[in-house]
């Protein structure tokens, strides 16, 4: 069936099917990044929500970003981690994707 | 100063707000919402046809505003090809969000007593909000705080800059609120523990 570019949503970025191939065992990473704005207690409070991560890891990874200038908050396929990023932004949270080994 | 929010009961959160600093958060919040949504770009012409027609699609390049560059990020650093097709799907809707938090809050404000004629009342504006509101709250909030952020130039450290500064300059009144609004959305997250 071939992949018609209907409508896609937001979040889900269609690429082409060669690349697919090429990379479909990467793993990619999300990194939010430090900035002296937002709150520490605001940016525990969003892994907590977004991620789900329990409060000692949120903690730590949001100190981690405090500290080191950025964290790596969570991993898998590229289009999950585009999907992180986008929330990440809608949180104000300065966040980008790469592959794991990039 | 009113004490910002609070935690009410059945997992609700209480704000109090005096009339002025209500009056200054729904200008705040209000640019917010116009920035992104009245500066939003033409749609990037698509070479798909059918997507042209769907009218899908946003910007390639990253505002040139500062602030817009700043609510609205590369996804991608260091690959402009990838950042580029990353915005093109997803900054209308990132934009969109963002106003509408902000128009959320801004409902909320007026829910709560805020009108045109509250400047000759003394009574503040008292907010009760659900948790849907409450994540309008904080991501509208940040978006604030990252606005005045960007447009003063702060950086990590740099409080004595702003406390040295002589009393008659504007930014040291516009840092004054951007601390308060810290304060405020410190309060919002502390409420919801």
């Amino acid at each position: 069936m071939t992949r018609v570019t209907t409508a896609p949503s937001p979040v889900e970025v269609e690429r082409p099917e060669s690349e697919d191939v090429v990379q479909r065992d990467v793993p990619w990473i999300t990194i939010v990044w430090n900035d002296p704005v937002n709150l520490m207690s605001y940016v525990t409070h969003v892994f907590q929500e977004y991620f789900r991560y329990p409060r000692a890891k949120a903690e730590k990874l949001m100190l981690q970003v405090h500290h080191e200038g950025k964290a790596v908050v969570s991993n898998g396929s590229r289009e999950e981690m585009e999907r992180d990023v986008q929330a990440m932004h809608e949180y104000g949270l300065w966040a980008t994707l790469q592959r794991e080994d990039a | 100063m009113t004490p910002g929010f609070s935690r009410g009961r059945r997992g609700r959160v209480l704000g109090s707000f005096s009339v002025p600093e209500a009056v200054l958060l729904r200008n705040l919040v209000s640019q917010v919402v116009e920035l992104v949504h009245d500066e939003a770009p033409p749609v990037a012409h698509s070479s798909d046809p059918l997507e042209s027609m769907l009218g899908r699609g946003g910007p390639v390049a990253a505002p040139e505003d500062p602030v817009l560059a700043r609510l609205l990020p590369d996804a991608y650093s260091g690959d402009d090809e990838a950042a580029g097709e990353f915005r093109r799907f997803t900054e209308p809707n990132l934009r969109e969000q963002k106003a509408a938090n902000g128009r959320s809050v801004i409902s909320d404000l007026e829910r709560g007593g805020l009108s045109e004629d509250s400047a000759e009342t003394d009574e503040n504006v008292e907010l009760d909000l659900g948790p849907d509101q409450v994540r309008a709250w904080l991501r509208s909030l940040t978006d604030v705080r990252l606005a005045l952020a960007t447009r003063l130039g702060i950086g990590d450290g740099d409080e004595d800059r702003w406390e040295s500064m002589p009393d008659d300059d504007p930014r040291r009144y516009v840092h004054e609120v951007y601390d308060w609004l810290g304060y405020v959305q410190e309060t919002l997250v502390q409420s919801l523990d």
